[in-house]
């Protein structure tokens, strides 16, 4: 391929993360996490953009470094589609709904949490993200959820999290150390399963 | 200067703020009080809105900060600010995960971690439907003790409806988003929901 169709070909790309991100922008109530259910749809089933297990990886990172979830997850993807633009155009598609609704809710709705009509609007949204949560609950689990393992530390990380309100962040250090752990544990076997991988 | 002083103190939020936006409200709210950039009461109007309106809600919560004590120009140096740190940290965080992508210790710690994100994922479930699904805290005593005045009937059915269409006709989001808006508005504007 050319220089020239190479460049053409990233600008497109860019131009459809800047689509698909402020669209997830405009429509999510609630923040990062609530953005996950249609995330998972544009950057798994619609675009071909991450795999299964790959989404997963990208919701992990994005929620146990700082900052907004919801501008890593951005990041995240945008760089690996198409490097520094591609990042800079999910991040700024992703932010720009936000900035220019509050400007215009400051500027001509003084009391929007006032009227019925958008309480209930914003209410019926939140609803049905409690639904879309537990579909992608269930589509995130299954590649995941192989064995014995990681079904206790599904559990645990919804039981510490939920109940004893334990930050996500230690959650994940945790994860991460039990998971290295368990890689040395069952380090032999996988390594033949790696070695039958690779033939 | 004033400007300056904005994109400082929100680089700085975006920077030690963890766990995204309602974690972050806290962390906002000193930072708001050391620097007098908004009046106390002003503070709940920020965190109404900054809820209930579309996007992330540090970024929400950033702009009305913004265009508050500095106009136009404060808005955008505020939320350029707090968006900065995510940006870069994932940035160089990504490469780096590119490159020790093959390496064991870094592959057994998402064996580990990924499951855990499933889990995460669903407390965020329980998280979300506080205030909306039940009246107060999904997990208390009042799951048992609260009587049908607890929960909310057309919430718990919008949800259960969400389900049904993600499941059997493989809806859009955007798409149920939409139409439940729909739903809520009109209960809700009809005075059928409260």
């Amino acid at each position: 391929m050319s220089m020239g169709g190479q460049n053409n070909n990233r600008a497109r790309v860019c131009l459809r993360l800047f689509w698909e991100f402020l669209k997830l922008g405009l429509f999510t109530i609630g923040g990062g996490m609530a953005m996950i259910p249609q995330m998972q749809r544009i950057a798994v089933e619609d675009n071909k953009w991450l795999t299964d297990e790959e989404v997963i990886d990208c919701i992990a990172v994005s929620q146990s470094l700082p900052g907004i979830v919801a501008i890593n997850m951005a990041t995240y993807i945008g760089r690996k589609m198409a490097g520094f633009p591609g990042a800079l155009c999910a991040t700024v598609g992703v932010g720009l709904p936000s900035f220019v609704i509050i400007c215009i809710a400051v500027l001509l709705l003084d009391n929007l949490s006032d009227n019925p009509w958008i309480v209930g609007a914003f209410a019926g949204v939140k609803a049905a993200i409690c639904g879309l949560l537990i579909v992608t609950v269930m589509k995130l689990g299954k590649p995941v959820l192989k064995s014995p393992f990681h079904w206790i530390m599904m559990i645990a990380a919804l039981a510490a999290i939920a109940f004893a309100r334990v930050n996500a962040v230690w959650v994940i250090l945790a994860a991460a150390l039990a998971g290295i752990l368990w890689s040395y544990i069952t380090g032999a076997k996988s390594h033949k399963e790696d070695g039958r991988d690779r033939q | 200067m004033k400007i300056l002083l904005l994109f400082w103190v929100f680089f700085k939020i975006g920077l030690f703020g963890f766990g995204g936006g309602l974690a972050m409200l806290p962390l906002m709210y000193q930072s708001i009080q050391q620097f007098g950039l908004m009046e106390q009461a002003e503070f709940s109007n920020l965190l109404a809105l900054s809820q209930v309106t579309p996007g992330p809600i540090a970024v929400n919560a950033a702009t009305y900060v913004g265009l508050n004590y500095a106009g136009f120009g404060g808005a955008v140096s505020a939320t350029i600010g707090v968006m900065l740190p995510a940006f870069i940290i994932m940035l160089i965080v990504s490469r780096m995960l590119d490159k020790y992508k093959t390496n064991r210790i870094v592959q057994g710690a998402f064996e580990g971690i990924r499951p855990v994100t499933v889990g995460l994922v669903a407390s965020a479930m329980i998280f979300v439907s506080q205030g909306v699904l039940v009246k107060g805290s999904l997990i208390s005593m009042s799951m048992f003790t609260g009587g049908m005045d607890y929960y909310n009937p057309i919430a718990i059915l919008i949800m259960v409806v969400t389900v049904v269409l993600m499941l059997a006709v493989k809806a859009r989001p955007i798409i149920v988003m939409l139409a439940m808006a729909g739903v809520g508005a009109l209960l809700s504007g009809t005075g059928l929901m409260t």
